[in-house]
């Protein structure tokens, strides 16, 4: 990454924790919450959204679900388990292998042929979704969203999946920037060192999926959304042309993922478009 | 110093503001949370007490308007205005004006009477900003006279984003400029403020030297659907020293002592006021107005 912009996407890592620690606090008594519940994967994500909401509401308030599948890295677990020691926070581990199992034995019978790797990983990230906010029914407690600004604007994420969730302190921090803040936060040595990876399937890592690091991709990034800088500017800068139009086409081929479903006008009044009116209200 | 009237307005008085977290859409309980830091400001001795913009409200009402907006002579406002009788209040709401037309008003309350009103100027609508599809723009800024505190000149939040609207005050004769605001929380970088709250830092430190006022930014705190509002309220001295920075994020009452005589001797010391041209001003402005004009055709 340019020193420029490594030193431009650095925070102030107090400040910032001051206002995510107000935000969870406050978003989750306005919804009448008492706790908020999230998937730990054993990745960096969860793991810094575990440290905020451990600062935020104190260890009792915060639940931790994790959700191996059989094929998991032993060592997202082993990961996710440190987090919860660490924190000392209450945790459950609830294996995804059975219903992931269930479901494709009885549909790939239906239809016929086997589901691909991304059908089974999109499922996977859509049953831990469920899985969460079963929990959030019966723990009383508002799920957190782990996606980071960098995942959300790829659209490297399970629509409906590991892209839900009633709150997300992390929606607005690049990749760089969770790690930083993780650093700071005292998140352990091996979830930061390792590559980052969704972990649906062996040998996965985002980086090779995506075709670019996640250095590169902030820093296009930045300066086409954060700067609202032209392709062309960005070019200009000396950015690899691939790179850019690999970003940008995710970017805009994503950005059904970050939208509630659209709704066909009829009546003068329509939700979602003229039906105006913050989560906040009447709280 | 003697005043009209014979009121006196003493050299050192002591202001408050209440940077207080308003409940989205909740006027009664936000009321409730006015006169109770009115009260406790009257319990620390204090001349006046500001409020932050649409403390009455939250800031985000978007189709809430309609709901929360108030006439002035509504017995919500008039609570408040009652509150004023030992000590000068600043509060804002969205006002109703008779035409059905939607403001974001700052009241300034003395006396148990409203002294006057500023109605927000300039809207922002851009980015996050969304305020000119539910409100409509006031339309002038005029100093209001206390006898308690002096000439105030009141600007809401974006209108001081506009160097011209001090400018306006000031010629008028302000030696307060207050600023009751709904400023969000963005831009964090490695610096100690966020990026918003450090351009309002540089930007009223200028102010307050440049006119040799003292400048009084109310900013209110707690958070709307993910947006966080820093708070950070303070006082600027008319020699540019923050002589009150409260805190970010947190809410509370937080006090500091006017010295009016710093007006005097900053006013002496660089007198750019005094040397202001408005004529010139009026002149050059009359003549680009109409090129511009004729270069629009």
């Amino acid at each position: 990454m340019r020193p420029e912009v490594a030193q431009r996407l650095s925070i102030n890592a107090e400040l910032a924790q001051d206002l995510l620690k107000g935000f969870i606090r406050d978003e989750v008594n306005k919804a009448g919450f008492e706790r908020v519940v999230f998937g730990l994967s054993g990745g960096i994500d969860s793991a810094l959204v575990a440290y905020l909401a451990v600062h935020a509401l104190g260890k009792d308030r915060v639940h931790a679900v994790l959700m191996p599948y059989e094929t998991s890295s032993p060592a997202s677990l082993s990961d996710a388990r440190e987090v919860v020691d660490q924190l000392d926070i209450p945790a459950t581990v609830v294996s995804i292998t059975n219903p992931v199992d269930a479901y494709f034995q009885n549909v790939d019978n239906v239809l016929g042929v086997g589901a691909s790797s991304l059908r089974r990983g999109n499922r996977m990230a859509r049953e831990r979704m469920s899985t969460l906010f079963d929990f959030s029914a019966y723990l009383g407690a508002l799920v957190m969203g782990t996606s980071n600004k960098t995942e959300l604007l790829l659209g490297y994420g399970t629509q409906f999946g590991d892209m839900a969730s009633a709150l997300n302190p992390i929606g607005d921090l690049y990749k760089c920037q969770v790690r930083q803040l993780s650093r700071e936060l005292g998140v352990p040595d091996s979830i930061l060192n390792k590559p980052p990876s969704a972990d649906l399937w062996a040998d996965q890592t985002d980086e090779k999926e995506l075709g670019f690091t996640y250095d590169d991709a902030d820093e296009v990034l930045y300066y086409l959304m954060d700067l609202r800088y032209s392709q062309f500017e960005v070019l200009e800068l000396g950015f690899p042309e691939a790179l850019v139009q690999a970003v940008m086409k995710r970017v805009m081929q994503s950005q059904y993922k970050r939208k509630p479903p659209i709704i066909a006008k009829l009546s003068p009044r329509t939700v979602s478009i003229d039906f105006r009116y913050l989560r906040d209200w009447g709280n | 110093m003697l005043a009209d009237e014979g009121a006196m307005v003493v050299d050192c008085w002591k202001i408050c503001i209440a940077q207080i977290s308003p409940k989205l859409g909740n006027i009664e309980h936000n009321v409730d949370k006015h006169l109770h830091y009115v009260s406790e400001a009257k319990s620390r001795q204090a001349s006046l007490v500001v409020f932050p913009e649409l403390g009455l409200t939250g800031y985000q009402v978007q189709d809430m308007t309609l709901d929360v907006a108030r006439t002035l002579d509504h017995p919500q406002i008039q609570v408040l205005v009652e509150s004023s009788r030992d000590i000068d209040v600043v509060f804002s709401c969205v006002e109703e004006t008779k035409h059905h037309l939607f403001h974001v008003t700052v009241v300034y309350a003395t006396k148990g009477k409203i002294a006057g009103i500023h109605r927000k100027v300039y809207l922002p609508t851009y980015g996050m900003f969304d305020e000119r599809r539910y409100f409509a723009p006031g339309t002038s800024f005029r100093t209001i006279s206390s006898h308690t505190v002096g000439d105030v000149g009141l600007m809401v939040c974006e209108d001081a984003w506009h160097g011209t609207s001090p400018y306006l005050l000031a010629l008028q004769g302000a030696n307060l400029l207050i600023i009751p605001s709904s400023s969000p929380a963005r831009d964090v970088t490695d610096a100690n403020y966020f990026g918003s709250q450090k351009f309002w830092r540089e930007l009223l430190q200028v102010y307050a030297e440049t006119y040799g006022a003292f400048v009084v930014f109310a900013n209110r705190v707690g958070v709307e659907d993910g947006i966080s509002f820093f708070g950070g309220s303070g006082v600027v001295s008319p020699e540019g020293d923050w002589v009150l920075s409260a805190p970010t994020v947190t809410e509370g009452l937080y006090d500091a002592m006017i010295d009016t005589r710093a007006s005097r001797r900053a006013r002496f010391s660089t007198p750019i006021l005094r040397d202001e041209r408005p004529l010139l001003v009026a002149r050059e402005l009359e003549r680009i107005i109409k090129t511009r004009e004729e270069s629009e055709r």
